[in-house]
């Protein structure tokens, strides 16, 4: 019988091969990484991915322009409205045409409550990896009003399907306005709770400072985006270095962190909530009367080309490229997920570091596996 | 006035009044056993519940709420459920230790029932050295854990198991010091005696700041040394699953799973004895009437109350608390718990000898 008694003894470091996934509490999804330990401490992670492919792009070249911003949805299902945003940006680059001024608003809306709602499932994710099980819950509150928001407007809790080429689809819900007000008054009582419970935990900062460090010129060379890069001071925010939509117009900070530690990316999280809601204060009186759809053919066709927009989703960088011969549907799709690029830092972050220490990184990261796989 | 010593006494004069002396023994013992291993499942049931509604307090959630009255028998159909799974045994553990382990965790969290005060002249075995011997069996519960790592053969059980090691032989110090002070300051080791000397006042106030800062530590140690949060590096499910007893299922598992709420009652039990006067009642200065209404309260009450109270506090630890990484924790057992205690029990032993505490 084979046992791991043997197995270390016969080894000849001493190293010992662990399988953290596909089925584990910490990777929240079917990620596998093979970590090789000495003791506790981490020599290499090698992540293992594909559990979760279910080929997205290819199947995107079967389907219509405006069916395959659905299945988008499914990509990074915690910022579904961006990665359909996204989408809509890119055929709309190739149809030319002129979004009305409330669909733009009802759009970053959206992204911005898709954003926080992503962002503090982050927190609470984070915190329970590290050990604390009450953050979790007080997360799920907020998030449970925003998606009771989504509910109502888009008739969905998770993969939205909202925007469509030319706007979004339907006009906000009556009560739209009203609902995002209290979601606002909740936050701002709720806030400073979210910081007393963890942020100034000196257990939870001893957890994660200075744990998992990953340094401004390899978080370029990794392509590590969004606010694990903006956390070791990467200035790579979509919305203010390439503004769509909207966002030149909004009064918004980008979050910049030098330390680029697991508390670093952390913060960059926490401060990137209260910018969003910053943004949808300034939106949610100022919805513009007029149609929320441009007038667009009933079947799309892109002419011949190639089209790329690029989109900040909760996790970072989203790229869109859409190749067209002026059919009906795509010739090739490719998306440039932010996942993929951030877990290819883990092994470097990680190494010579504890097991407690890989969990801390991973949290931080926010990894969504089905954005990485696709 | 009820009182569970009188109760005692009376079913003792009935038993010999019927039988030989030594058939009173033997008889006598029988009926102590159920009733250890009673009090063992009642307390189970009760700390698993108790555990479940304190978290969903402060988890702004209800929790268990079908089974009984508000739910109340949730953990009992749990227990059912856990006597009628299947106990695997994986195929690679060596499997007479891994069966053994869950009953030598449940075996050293029974033992230590036996000093136990549980109320005015109402202990299973009032032994002089009742202190020493709870230190010196708590420590044995240790075993069981390395026993089920080790002999699971899985990676993450053997990490959970040799943590757990590290950690419950290095808090036991801290937890030992703790307890020596309020021994040096009662000059005994009998738990009855420790109850009988905080007649006029608690250790806790009775000894100064030294005291306060034993209380502290012996809390931040016990929880370390039952493998509770933040200190439960050995199950840490979001590093290693269920650490030791991940191949564990059934009522292997729920033996463990017991065996963890046992000991925290244990330790807490202990740690109301010492520092909050075990049985005895609360009582402030020459406040007559005070006292007078404090006093007719059950001692049981008071002994129950203390230990639910601290059971309360670890619990309330638990889900408030992130947990510390295996360095950080022994950091802070070698660097700051021990010299801490270490000093703290020269200025108990000073306060002791010049006779300072009230």
């Amino acid at each position: 019988m084979y046992t791991i008694t043997e197995e270390i003894l016969t080894t000849p470091s001493g190293d010992m091969v662990i399988n953290v996934g596909p089925q584990h509490p910490a990777t929240h999804g079917v990620l596998h990484l093979l970590i090789t330990l000495n003791g506790e401490t981490i020599k290499k992670v090698e992540p293992h991915l594909g559990y979760i492919h279910r080929s997205i792009e290819k199947m995107c070249e079967s389907l219509s322009y405006r069916q395959f911003i659905y299945s988008t949805s499914r990509m990074d299902y915690l910022s579904a409205h961006i990665n359909n945003h996204g989408c809509a940006l890119a055929v709309e680059k190739g149809l030319q045409v002129e979004i009305p001024p409330r669909a733009e608003v009802i759009r970053v809306l959206m992204d911005e409550l898709t954003r926080v709602a992503s962002h503090i499932l982050a927190w609470g994710a984070l915190a329970m990896d590290l050990g604390a099980f009450t953050p979790f819950f007080h997360a799920f509150r907020e998030r449970e009003m925003i998606n009771d928001i989504m509910e109502e407007t888009c008739g969905a809790r998770l993969t939205m399907n909202y925007m469509v080429p030319g706007g979004v689809m339907m006009d906000i819900h009556p009560n739209f306005q009203r609902r995002v007000k209290e979601l606002l008054k909740q936050f701002s009582e709720k806030i400073d709770e979210y910081d007393e419970l963890v942020t100034y935990n000196t257990i939870f900062i001893n957890r994660t400072k200075n744990v998992g460090y990953l340094s401004k010129e390899d978080a370029i060379s990794f392509g590590v985006s969004g606010p694990s890069a903006r956390a070791s001071g990467v200035s790579c925010d979509i919305r203010k270095i390439y503004p769509y939509s909207i966002y030149d117009k909004l009064k918004f900070d980008e979050i910049l962190y030098t330390e680029g530690d697991s508390y670093a990316r952390y913060m960059v999280r926490v401060q990137e909530v209260k910018q969003s809601l910053s943004i949808i204060e300034q939106l949610i009186d100022n919805i513009p009367e007029g149609d929320f759809q441009a007038k667009t053919k009933a079947v799309l066709k892109l002419p011949k080309g190639e089209f790329y927009s690029r989109v900040e989703t909760a996790r970072g960088e989203l790229g869109v490229y859409i190749v067209s011969e002026g059919g009906m549907t795509p010739y090739r799709i490719k998306f440039r997920s932010p996942g993929y690029s951030n877990l290819s830092a883990l092994d470097h972050m990680t190494r010579g570091s504890k097991i407690g220490d890989l969990i801390a990184s991973m949290g931080t990261l926010d990894l969504v596996i089905p954005d990485i796989d696709r | 006035m009820w009182n569970l010593s009188d109760i005692a006494k009376s079913v003792d004069e009935w038993l010999n009044s019927v039988m030989s002396p030594t058939w009173v023994l033997v008889v006598e013992m029988v009926v102590i056993g159920v009733l250890a291993i009673a009090l063992f499942a009642v307390l189970g049931l009760v700390l698993v519940i108790m555990e479940r509604k304190v978290a969903a307090y402060m988890q702004i959630r209800l929790g268990p709420n079908r089974v009984g009255p508000k739910g109340m028998l949730q953990s009992l159909a749990d227990t059912v459920k856990l006597l009628v799974k299947e106990g695997l045994t994986p195929a690679g553990a060596d499997k007479f230790l891994f069966n053994l382990a869950p009953f030598i965790a449940m075996i050293t969290a029974m033992l230590l029932l036996a000093p136990l005060a549980f109320a005015k002249d109402f202990q299973i075995w009032d032994l002089n050295i009742g202190v020493l011997y709870i230190t010196a069996v708590s420590s044995l519960s240790v075993i069981g854990i390395l026993m089920a790592g080790w002999s699971s053969n899985n990676k993450y059980s053997l990490l959970g198991a040799m943590r757990s090691g590290a950690q419950i032989v290095s808090y036991e110090l801290s937890a030992g010091l703790a307890i020596m002070t309020v021994v040096i300051l009662t000059g005994s080791l009998q738990m009855s005696e420790i109850v009988k000397s905080q007649a006029d006042g608690w250790w806790l106030f009775k000894g100064h700041i030294p005291a306060i800062i034993s209380f502290v530590i012996f809390i931040i140690a016990v929880t370390a040394e039952t493998n509770r949060a933040p200190f439960d590096l050995a199950e840490a499910e979001s590093e290693l699953t269920a650490g030791f007893h991940t191949e564990y299922s059934g009522m292997k598992f729920a033996l463990f799973f017991l065996a963890e709420y046992i000991n925290v009652f244990i330790v807490c039990a202990v740690g109301a004895t010492l520092f909050l006067g075990g049985w005895m009642p609360f009582h402030i200065g020459n406040w007559e009437g005070f006292n007078h209404v404090m006093d007719y309260i059950p001692s049981s009450i008071w002994f129950f109350g203390k230990t639910f109270f601290l059971i309360f506090v670890i619990m309330w630890f638990r889900w408030t608390f992130p947990r510390l990484r295996i360095d950080q924790l022994l950091n802070l057992e070698w660097k700051y718990l021990l010299p801490i205690s270490m000093l703290n029990i020269l200025v108990v032993t000073l306060i002791a000898i010049k006779g300072w505490h009230f």
